[in-house]
């Protein structure tokens, strides 16, 4: 299956090759991020503006963006110059699709683009393979509705899983409805709400504790949660819909997926931090990142993309424009869109709590990223879905996780202990 | 000018032969090589990663049971309203035209129509609530409600592709000679007798095309399961679509496709068996 696709991918490529050779010039920019017909249109006329050359801005579901990387390289004949994507889906393409840019890393040493950042975009190489680009989180949103119902002395800004479930209770009682809400779905992000949030605020890490302890009383705490959660959270992929429909009053979501509710009823929404845990408030920042793929047919163009795109004006715009934050050293502006300001209220709210928990993404698990996800994901549905035992499911499951380390020998990431070679599931 | 003739057959089914060679048993070929290599060396790595797998006796559970409940369902509903449009004079294309309106729609726009009919928001539960009978939104497809979310899957299911069944029922039904129906009235059969002794077996070659294409279209079900049970209704092609994107392990998705793949197969030969029709018993 991946082979055929991928010879027709070739095929289809070359194709597009043959009639865009005339147009030597141009500079592809493929991306897998703004890709909905407005913000790609921002992208187009206004953040690539002032670019010299042509730029053309092409956008892709991950899953073909996967294919036609390697599909180039297979053919032999790259048409796209720079790509944008997030983290986790750069990491399949090291080394085969991409090439180095250490030479740009130094270009870009003097914007402020901080440390860490700039290591994840080795990808546990010792080369920059891409530039970090934009970055997000996950944020809590919810229905000024429900602020009545919060428990006695709760601050939303500093809540705790446990004032979480209080609150969610509290709802369900009062209203009848179960109004919590996750984005269990297909699509939904929530094994990043398992890894970034859940697991670094209940056990501290989330590959070493996998089967802890404390990581049983923190699913425990997740079917109490789900038990008060809107059933129709397995079918929910963004949590935009579900919060304008009223159907659920606190969600927790990627901020680009609740953008729209934001900014259609500012006055609707308050938006905070997510919950701590007993070990801190785990969050975990999303990347974006640029990089240039192997034997780019227009590496000079791609440098001038990347450069742009860094530069802390453009950065400031692409927050005001799409609502994804600076990497560089900038300030925002006072005047933001009323929605993309309670964004920036909660993630700078997320970014300066006290007892925060950093997780940084995956790295080093290659083309395992899936299926690292999935670990996280069939824990959940073992556990709070089919209601098995708690203890068997995460005995079974460490196993997998475990197995997906020594093959990947991925070493831990943070707030996982550092470990010599492959991170151990205790 | 027979040698002329000769290659003349060959050369016209040619493009087509390179067609299906080019696109389907090369794909078909790198997608059973693809399910016999796994990452661990193991010839069955694969096989045994998908039978291992939470959801996959799960999927196959549904899509047995929907197979089993929608194919029989859309058979007899095909032949139903097929006997009655043969009965219809004026305004029998009309009829026919809004019976076969749902072929003319994919898959998932069918399963989006009907979610729109059945989630949270959606018009049956405003109808409903017009009418009093609910006091507020009420959920159908959730995971905590198994059995109404089958229940609107199947109704789904069974509007979008009864139509096909139809379709090739109407034309088996056009080739049976009246005559045999005339004569066996004028003895004196009774209509039910006549559609079991004469209708039915003379239909016996139509419906073993309807059979075998609806069972193994249902085999595949997919988009309008995905439209209405996410990951609440795991079926064979929805699993096959998740490790090959989400999960990203091509190996153990192609493992699926040849599963699903084998049970289609198996179904065809099944109904070629059953319902062998001798070539006297041909209207």
């Amino acid at each position: 299956m991946k082979q055929d696709m991928l010879r027709t991918a070739a095929i289809a490529v070359a194709m597009i090759g043959g009639l865009s050779a005339a147009r030597a010039q141009e500079t592809v920019f493929y991306s897998t991020q703004l890709r909905p017909i407005e913000e790609a249109t921002k992208v187009r006329d206004v953040l690539l503006k002032g670019i010299a050359g042509k730029v053309t801005y092409v956008v892709d579901e991950p899953p073909a963006f996967a294919v036609r990387m390697k599909a180039e390289t297979q053919a032999g004949k790259r048409t796209v110059s720079v790509v944008g994507a997030l983290h986790g889906e750069l990491q399949p393409h090291v080394p085969d699709d991409l090439q180095p840019v250490d030479d740009l890393a130094a270009k870009v040493a003097s914007l402020g683009i901080p440390e860490n950042l700039m290591t994840l975009g080795k990808l546990g190489t010792d080369k920059q393979q891409y530039i970090p680009w934009m970055q997000a989180t996950y944020i809590m949103v919810a229905n000024k509705q429900a602020l009545p119902f919060l428990p006695q002395g709760a601050d939303v800004n500093a809540l705790t899983y446990d004032q979480l479930l209080q609150w969610g209770k509290t709802i369900a009682e009062k209203t009848g409805q179960r109004r919590l809400g996750f984005p269990a779905g297909p699509t939904g992000l929530l094994p990043r709400f398992f890894q970034g949030y859940f697991y670094p605020s209940f056990t501290g890490g989330v590959v070493t504790p996998f089967k802890s302890a404390d990581a049983e009383k923190g699913w425990e705490t997740m079917k109490a949660l789900w038990a008060v959660s809107n059933p129709n959270s397995t079918n929910y992929n963004f949590m935009n819909e579900p919060l304008l429909a009223g159907e659920v009053w606190v969600a927790w979501d990627h901020v680009a997926r609740v953008k729209d509710a934001l900014d259609a009823q500012p006055d609707q929404f308050v938006t905070f931090p997510a919950p701590a845990g007993p070990k801190g408030r785990g969050y975990m920042p999303v990347v974006a990142g640029l990089a240039i793929p192997k034997d780019a047919p227009n590496r000079a163009g791609a440098v001038a993309v990347i450069e742009h795109l860094t530069k802390p004006e453009v950065q400031v715009q692409t927050a005001a424009e799409v609502g994804f934050f600076p990497v560089v050293k900038a300030e925002l502006p006072t005047n933001l869109r009323p929605g993309v300001k309670l964004l920036a209220n909660a993630v700078a709210a997320t970014q300066g709590a006290k007892d925060a928990v950093v997780s940084l993404l995956p790295v080093g698990l290659g083309a395992k990223g899936g299926e690292f996800n999935k670990v996280y994901n069939d824990t959940f549905q073992r556990i709070v879905l089919r209601n098995e035992p708690v203890k068997t499911v995460l005995e079974d499951q460490a196993k997998v996780l475990d197995g997906l380390m020594k093959q990947t020998n991925a070493p831990c990431w943070s707030p996982d202990k550092a470990s010599q070679g492959a991170c151990p599931v205790n | 000018m027979p040698t002329r003739a000769n290659w003349i057959p060959y050369a016209l089914i040619a493009p087509s032969v390179v067609f299906l060679g080019a696109l389907f048993i090369v794909p078909l070929v790198q997608t059973i090589w693809l399910s016999f290599s796994s990452d661990d060396g193991t010839l069955l790595g694969n096989y045994a990663r998908m039978a291992g797998d939470l959801n996959f006796s799960v999927a196959i559970r549904n899509t047995f049971m929907l197979t089993l409940v929608v194919v029989p369902l859309q058979v007899a509903l095909a032949i139903g309203m097929a006997l009655m449009i043969s009965k219809v004079g004026k305004g029998r294309d009309l009829i026919l035209w809004v019976f076969t309106i749902p072929l003319g729609i994919s898959d998932l726009a069918a399963g989006l129509a009907w979610l729109a009919i059945l989630q949270n928001s959606g018009y049956l539960n405003s109808a409903l609530y017009g009418l009093g009978l609910i006091q507020g939104q009420t959920g159908w497809l959730s995971q905590e409600t198994p059995v109404t979310l089958f229940i609107g899957i199947v109704l789904a299911e069974v509007w979008r592709a009864t139509a096909i069944v139809l379709v090739i029922v109407i034309a088996g039904l056009q080739l049976i000679p009246k005559e045999f129906s005339e004569a066996a009235e004028i003895f004196g059969a009774k209509p039910w007798t006549r559609f079991c002794k004469i209708t039915l077996p003379l239909l016996k070659p139509s419906l073993q095309s309807a059979l075998i294409l609806r069972t193994v279209l249902a085999f595949e079900v997919f988009a309008v399961v995905y439209a209405l049970g996410g990951t609440n209704f795991p079926v064979l092609a929805g699993e096959a679509y998740n490790w090959q994107n989400i999960n990203q392990n091509y190996g153990v998705a192609a493992a699926y496709a040849v599963l699903i793949m084998a049970i289609s197969i198996a179904a065809t030969v099944f109904y070629l068996r059953v319902l062998r029709v001798r070539p006297e018993q041909l209207p």
